[in-house]
């Protein structure tokens, strides 16, 4: 029989990252994201896993790369706030190239702002929240069923290109409730980090393979491993040359670059006699297919993008949209168009961008969007 | 009985290392390495962590697992590791900045916690990697490059603190008593629960120069006249506490660590408690 629940964002990406194999969580509450902890805490000892609730969300981050580094699934979930502190310790994840899941519940900002309310203000600090070269996987759940769907991929994600992933979600999805079937266990398949094959004395815990990735080896293995969060060489250790930062630098971005195809996940609708395209991602994607339903209705042609990868960009799949329309629309919950001014970068000045943003704590409607289309 | 030497945990290649001449670190380390040649532990059973600053170079000489981290950090980077794996055998290195200057709210709750590791502090008052400033351990009055005319702050107890935040051992030594040194870091690593370290140790080349013991062999004569037993400092006058120091062993108790507690948790929520 299937196992269909009603349930909340945040318990279905709990019970996500269950699935994916998650055996290690740690954290520190804050609104509108502390269900996941909650739920965390009550399934974690049950399934044989570690629960820890840290002094704040940097030892949260640390916490969580340190369990990684001896073999655990790890994550943690936060919000703005808590998000802006994590970000030194996440550097340490993308550099140290540590496997984890850190989930976001954007809510309105800045500082403390409307902490109950929602926001998608975060986007451009998911990206380059962290000093220096770096570059993460973010994804952007549009619906409770997409909250459990989408933890299990981060988890994947993060275990196959040995970085953190972000899950942005947003009060909105965070707090809905839909009735969600869950998967039985191997329905979706659950990638495990790639382990070294060589003999201890070979083992470089940063040398790449072709496919741009290195193995990794978990503290407490029969192999030996340095990490580090200074500049450092294919053996971990540090390394002050020019040509090895080079290196360095180069690997970190072109494992994405790579796999670039298989990461960028988005999805549409009404697209193909379409000469509006609607963009949208997390909580506007049902107001943006609402709006275009009714537009259609009154004889508008627009169809929807939705983005679910938010980085790396999607922009291939936006520039090939884009040559079928005259008009993009770009919705989301922040003031400056964060999105936007992406999609302005691909799609050039010819064709027209039109923004819907709502920043006041109150979600976008259909009726929002409608009125730009027209 | 023959000495162990520790050559083994020893990175090959790695020497000379960075460390000023008369600097407390290197011999620090050199005892650490000693103690696991004693206690026979196996590299890949072994995982030190360290923070940033002179200490925090340590990681670099060493063929054991390693984690090197940010600022501060490193107490929590290495309470997931030991959390997740409890049979290893978890070591963080830090200086006075790392663990209780940017650090302090890890380290009094990875001892509150009584998470079982240990924490080797090397406190030499100053942060020696950035030029000689002040850090919340140089005693009040005393000078670095930003308390040119003496610093208004006091300073922090390591020990006393570790102490009240919970953990199960605590003691405090520094290079020039080698030997004790190194009995105190054994009994340390061999301690179930949260256990430090505190090396009072000298930094000729900042918090020397500054404090007019620039000279390494002044510095290691301080350390020698200065540090008595508890007992002897007990016995001193009030105002003569404030030129001395006590060395020995701060706290030994048994409570149990987090994972022996977290264990009764799992068992709990599963039914088999
Ligand atoms: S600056 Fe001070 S702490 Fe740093 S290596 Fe030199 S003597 Fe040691």
């Amino acid at each position: 029989m299937e196992d269909v629940r009603l349930i909340q964002g945040n318990e279905a990406i709990a019970a996500g990252a269950i699935y994916a194999g998650a055996d290690f969580y740690a954290g520190y509450p804050i609104t509108p994201s502390s269900e996941i902890m909650t739920e965390a805490a009550k399934i974690m000892p049950k399934v044989g896993g570690m629960f820890m609730q840290m002094e704040d969300e940097i030892a949260s981050v640390a916490a969580v790369v340190g369990a990684s580094l001896a073999g655990a699934k790890a994550f943690t979930a936060t919000s703005g706030p808590g998000f802006s502190l994590m970000q030194e310790n996440l550097g340490v994840a993308v550099m140290g190239e540590v496997p984890c899941v850190v989930i976001t519940v954007q809510r309105n900002g800045p500082s403390t702002g409307l902490a109950t309310k929602p926001g998608q203000a975060d986007i451009m600090q998911i990206r380059w929240g962290r000093h220096g070269d770096q570059s993460v996987i973010a994804l952007t759940p549009g619906s409770v069923a997409e909250c459990f769907l989408m933890t299990v991929q981060a988890f994947n994600f993060a275990e196959k290109f040995r970085l953190p992933v972000i899950l942005a979600a947003d009060e909105v999805v965070a707090h809905a409730r839909e009735s969600f079937a869950l998967p039985k266990p191997g329905m979706i398949p659950l990638v495990e980090r790639k382990k070294p094959t060589v003999s201890p004395e070979k083992y470089s815990p940063f040398a790449a393979d072709a496919d741009g990735i290195a193995p990794l080896a978990a503290f407490g293995s029969e192999y030996v491993s340095h990490i580090s969060s200074s500049m450092h060489g294919p053996d971990g250790y540090s390394n002050n040359d020019p040509e090895n930062a080079i290196w360095r630098i180069n690997q970190l971005h072109r494992k994405i670059e790579m796999h670039r195809d298989e990461i960028v996940l988005t999805k549409s609708y009404d697209i193909d006699d379409m000469d509006i395209l609607v963009i949208g991602y997390g909580a506007t994607t049902g107001a943006c297919r609402a709006a275009v339903k009714e537009a259609r209705k009154r004889g508008l042609k627009a169809g929807v993008l939705q983005l679910i990868t938010i980085w790396p960009f999607p922009d291939k799949e936006i520039e090939e949209l884009a040559k079928l329309v005259k008009t993009v629309v770009v919705v989301e919950m922040n003031y400056a168009g964060q999105v936007a001014g992406e999609v302005r970068k691909v799609i050039g000045s010819e064709i027209e961008l039109k923004r819907v943003n709502k920043y006041n704590g109150q979600i976008i409607t259909p009726q929002d969007i409608i009125e730009t289309l027209k | 009985m023959l000495e162990a030497g520790g050559e083994e945990y020893l990175r090959a290649g790695a020497l000379p290392h960075m460390w000023c001449p008369g600097c407390g670190i290197g011999i620090v380390l050199g005892a650490l390495l000693r103690t696991f040649a004693e206690l026979e532990y196996a590299k890949n059973e072994i995982v030190v962590v360290t923070g940033i600053g002179c200490t925090g170079k340590a990681d670099d000489y060493l063929s054991t697992n390693a984690l090197h981290v940010t600022h501060g950090r490193a107490l929590a980077f290495a309470t997931g590791v030991k959390a997740y794996k409890p049979g290893l055998k978890v070591v963080v290195i830090m200086g006075d900045g790392d663990s209780v200057t940017i650090g302090g709210n890890h380290f009094i709750h990875a001892a509150r916690r009584n998470i079982d590791l240990t924490a080797i502090v090397i406190n030499n008052f100053n942060f020696g990697m950035t030029g000689g400033q002040a850090s919340a351990t140089t005693p009040g009055g005393k000078f670095s490059s930003t308390t040119l005319y003496g610093n208004p702050e006091r300073d922090f107890d390591v020990s006393a603190l570790a102490c009240v935040a919970g953990a199960n051992y605590v003691a405090r030594s520094t290079p020039y008593h080698g030997w004790a040194l190194k009995q105190h870091i054994k009994e340390a690593l061999c301690k179930k629960g949260f256990s430090l370290v505190e090396v009072f140790s000298p930094c000729p080349t900042n918090y020397g120069k500054y404090n007019e013991m620039g000279d390494p062999l002044k510095m290691l004569n301080w350390l020698k006249e200065k540090g008595v037993s508890r007992e002897k400092y007990e016995q001193l006058e009030e105002p003569e506490k404030e030129d001395y120091f006590a060395i020995g062993t701060f706290c030994d108790r048994n409570s149990p660590d987090f994972n022996s507690r977290y264990e009764e948790i799992r068992a709990r929520a599963t039914g088999k408690g």
